[in-house]
């Protein structure tokens, strides 16, 4: 097949190497993209995907290498001239400006001369019949800031296919999104196609390779290891490609724990406002036992960080009450007297924050540094003013001994550690003292598969131990991998809680559009 | 398909890890060595238009500044007070505060002294009346920088800002007291009457003599090891003490400081406290020790050039007491200059000042940037073989 040279390729990139500093990003990549289909590429993070991309979208120029699009050699040196070689990238993070609106978003460096209206004008007609060839209904008088993801993210296709992109990009493009606009992204993806454009894909859930794409590139460290026809390869043997072993993506969760286990955590009509005076959350009831995992599940931004960082200290609530159950006493705060950051600790609470490099560790510490953050004052560490930088090194190598920190390397800064290290690191040192509640925010965001494995098992093994966990994540995949039950958030509000093992992915999409709480 | 899949290389292990952190070497002594060079070769050519030989000058300035028989003392004397007001601007830094107010603190700690002097230098020995001379100077310095940081702490007023008004109050406060309070009734200077000899340590030049260690005249004093304990101290603080780690994180991170129980007022408050206490502490160098009087201006601009020294000391203790040296040197160096050539004005050496700090903190990356791709170069080079 691959010798066939009547397919002709939309991207073939040849050869393409591209080093930062000595870190080898791109090693001698070949490519080859046909025309017309949905392509995609899957590789662990740091696996070289998103440099190769940059690479063909003029962000970054090759050392080494030929790219050739519909078979003729090209110099793509800018964003610009990428767009004018007709390929379209939409980004993980849209390039939107929020107060304006669609159309003129969509104008934004394409204006075509010095009179807005009647470029406008022009712009209106064409692209009404883009959007009704491509079945991709975009407001174009409305404002950016009031589109939903998935109409916004709608707009940056239609964006591309205005600048006459014939090949686009989609970077992870289902984060934000909820199942049923993943579902229905992937209908406007296979209209492409058989429009005739050519789709990169670029993720790291491998039932989306599976469900929509032609053919899949594996990277791993910075090579293709792999070309398959995706009807021809599997979920299992592509995460084994990933990471070059066998992975279980199914981690035995074992039984269910007691209903009747002691309330460790419960909280009363939680509100917050936010800097601005907008409620963020709205009331919120529930509890959290010991031995049970409790999901939060919700498209990012509909109120769990902020009833993340709440719960830890480090947002005050307008109004409510916490009560904590640990270490065999009973605690209630309330929006007066909330919790202090500095306390949740020596109450026998843990928190993994959900921004690990914004929070959880400081990039430009040593590893035996951050891996003492927040247990600065351990009597264990120091005397009364000092810390022994022998023990906090000893307590380093036990937690890289427990969750396979990798290198053994404790000086060894913490930005040149991968990201699923960093998160190991960050995990390890919040379970360290078994801690009897555990607060958790996307523990596997930017982690590689085999670091997602470790994690998992751990996080199990602690929920076993009698630990209240309390699981933050966007990944439906994740909550269903290890929770027990899931309370779904949608506008700051609880919209339902159920039990894992009774409802599918269909029932918690729902609720995550769902307007206000029903249960 | 599957020839394709075949044909590609093979699976490879994980890299190991690649750092590109530079050894002690190229950040302590390669970098700014070359970036000391630069500003010495355009200084040259500022000499060469003035019309003098810059290798006669540069001669001058070595003589004049490393001569244990003739400038050295007083090279370390500016040292010493270099070394005070850098590791104020160090230890503010790492907490992520830039003080500015180094002037003032310091200024203000001269009349913490003085007060102390003019009311005790009748009652106390000499080692008590130093111990009280540390102890103010310590508490007026940091007090005159407890304001601009509990100011930023609570309301939000940048320290940057305020620090710098805080020398402008300093300046106008000290002037109001010497020129109407405390100033000397005899003689016409602005100063206070010279603190009594009893009261006074010996210069570091007769106690070195007796040791028979000949030595030039100069202001050096005491405050030298004060402040090499200083040195010590700071580094000791911020790498190997719990409040020094909170200072660190707070200073690289206030949200995973507050992520980690930290107050970021109490963070900002003890850091701008430390900051200006040994800023403070260039009083005892000068006011105490050197003049034994407080004169109008003691600190003649030492406090702004802390700021100099700490950038290219790098904000590390070693470094600092480096560069105080290297400054020092520089100050010293161009007395001589003075003397020897007239036609080399005073301003000289602040144009020299200026390209070191020039090249070694604005332009930093044009030196550095080369030399470290040159390392990196060289390292490939040697893995690849």
């Amino acid at each position: 097949m691959s010798g066939d040279t009547s397919i002709g390729y939309a991207v073939e990139m040849l050869g393409i190497t591209k080093r930062f500093g000595t870190v080898l990003a791109n090693d001698r990549i070949e490519m080859k993209i046909a025309a017309g289909t949905i392509h995609g590429v899957v590789g662990e993070n740091g696996a070289g995907k998103s440099t190769l991309m940059s690479i063909l979208y003029g962000f970054y120029q090759a050392d080494e290498g030929e790219i050739r699009l519909q078979g003729k050699p090209v110099q793509i040196r800018s964003s610009t001239e990428a767009i004018a070689q007709g390929v379209g990238m939409v980004h993980q993070h849209f390039m939107l400006v929020e107060p304006l609106s669609a159309l003129e978003n969509i104008l934004l460096g394409a204006e075509d001369g010095w009179l807005l209206a009647k470029a406008r004008q022009k712009a209106e007609v064409r692209l009404k019949t883009l959007m009704q060839t491509h079945h991709l209904p975009v407001d174009l008088h409305k404002l950016v800031e009031a589109m939903p993801v998935g109409e916004q993210q709608r707009l940056e296709i239609l964006k591309a296919l205005f600048r006459r992109a014939r090949i686009l990009i989609l970077d992870e493009p289902t984060g934000v999104l909820t199942p049923q606009e993943a579902a229905q992204l992937f209908t406007i993806l296979r209209e492409l196609r058989a429009q005739g454009v050519t789709v990169v894909l670029i993720t790291h859930k491998l039932q989306e390779i599976m469900d929509v794409t032609d053919n899949v590139t594996v990277m791993r460290a910075g090579r293709v290891v792999a070309q398959r026809r995706t009807q021809d390869t599997s979920r299992e043997e592509l995460a084994e490609l990933m990471i070059g072993r066998p992975v279980l993506l199914q981690v035995d969760k074992g039984s269910k724990p007691a209903a009747d286990s002691a309330v460790r955590l419960a909280v009363k009509n939680l509100r917050y406002h936010d800097a601005r005076g907008v409620e963020r959350l709205k009331g919120l009831d529930f509890e959290l036992r010991a031995g049970e995992i409790l999901g939060i599940a919700g498209v990012s931004g509909n109120g769990q960080t902020e009833l993340l960082a709440v719960l830890a200290g480090l947002l005050k609530p307008s109004a409510g009450e916490l009560q904590l159950n640990t270490l065999g006493q009973q605690r209630r705060f309330d929006a007066k007297q909330w919790l202090p950051a500095s306390e949740l600790r020596a109450f026998g609470c843990g928190h993994v924050p959900e921004d690990r490099l914004g929070e959880g560790v400081i990039k430009n510490f040593s590893m035996q540094e951050s891996a003492v953050l927040g247990f600065h004052q351990d009597a264990e560490l120091g005397g009364w003013a000092w810390l022994s930088p022998k023990r906090i090194r000893e307590r380093t190598l036990r937690l890289i001994e427990a969750f396979d920190v990798r290198p053994v390397l404790p000086s060894l800064r913490t930005a040149d550690m991968s990201g699923g290290n960093q998160q190991k690191l960050v995990i390890a040192r919040e379970m360290a003292r078994q801690p009897e509640v555990l607060l958790v925010g996307q523990p596997t965001r930017g982690v590689d598969l085999g670091a997602i494995e470790r994690i998992y098992r751990e996080l199990i093994k602690a929920r076993d131990a009698g630990a209240a966990i309390l699981l933050v994540s966007v990944e439906l995949e994740e909550i269903f991998a290890l929770t027990d039950r899931v309370m779904v958030m949608n506008c700051g509000a609880i919209t339902g809680i159920v039990e894992t093992a009774q409802s599918s992915a269909k029932d918690i999409g729902m609720l995550m559009t769902q307007e206000k709480a029903a249960a | 398909m599957s020839e394709a899949a075949s044909s590609l290389p093979a699976p490879v292990p994980k890299p190991k890890p690649i750092t590109n952190k530079m050894p002690w070497w190229m950040n302590g002594l390669a970098i700014p060595g070359v970036q000391l060079l630069l500003a010495l070769a355009v200084a040259s050519l500022v000499v060469l238009g003035v019309g003098e030989s810059p290798f006669a000058t540069l001669k001058v300035m070595l003589v004049g500044a490393l001569d244990p028989q003739a400038g050295l003392s007083s090279t370390l004397y500016y040292a010493t007070s270099l070394i005070f007001t850098g590791l104020a601007v160090t230890v503010a830094f790492h907490a992520g505060l830039f003080n500015i107010g180094g002037e003032g603190q310091a200024y203000v700690a001269g009349l913490g002294v003085a007060l102390a002097c003019l009311w005790l230098d009748g009652t106390l020995s000499a080692p008590l009346m130093f111990l009280v001379a540390v102890f103010t100077a310590m508490l007026f310095g940091a007090a005159w920088a407890l304001l601009p940081g509990y100011l930023q702490a609570r309301r939000g007023a940048h320290v940057v800002v305020t620090t710098i008004m805080f020398n402008y109050i300093a300046a106008g406060l000290l002037n109001y007291m010497l020129a109407n309070v405390i100033r000397s009734q005899e003689g016409m200077a602005i100063e206070t009457r010279p603190f009594k000899e009893a009261a006074l340590l010996p210069k570091a030049q007769p106690w070195l003599q007796s040791m028979g260690i000949e030595v030039g005249p100069s202001y050096l004093n005491l405050s030298l090891l004060v402040a090499l304990i200083c040195v010590g101290l700071v580094w000791w603080l911020l790498w190997y003490t719990r409040l020094g780690y909170a200072l660190r994180t707070y200073g690289q991170n206030p949200r995973a400081a507050k992520y980690a129980g930290m107050s970021a007022a109490t963070m900002i408050v003890t850091a701008m406290l430390i900051s200006g206490a040994l800023a403070g502490l260039m009083a005892v160098n000068d006011v105490y020790g050197a003049q034994g009087r407080l004169v109008l201006n003691y600190t003649g601009g030492m406090g702004f050039l802390g700021i100099a020294v700490a950038l290219m000391g790098r904000n590390h203790p070693l470094g600092v007491l480096a560069s105080a040296l290297l400054f020092g040197a520089l100050y010293q160096g161009s007395t001589d200059l003075q003397l020897e050539f007239p036609r080399i004005s005073p301003e000289l050496i602040l144009v020299i000042q200026g390209l070191v700090v020039f090249f070694a903190a604005a332009l930093d990356r044009l030196v550095r940037d080369p030399m470290e791709r040159w390392y990196l170069q060289r390292q490939l080079k040697r893995a690849a073989r």
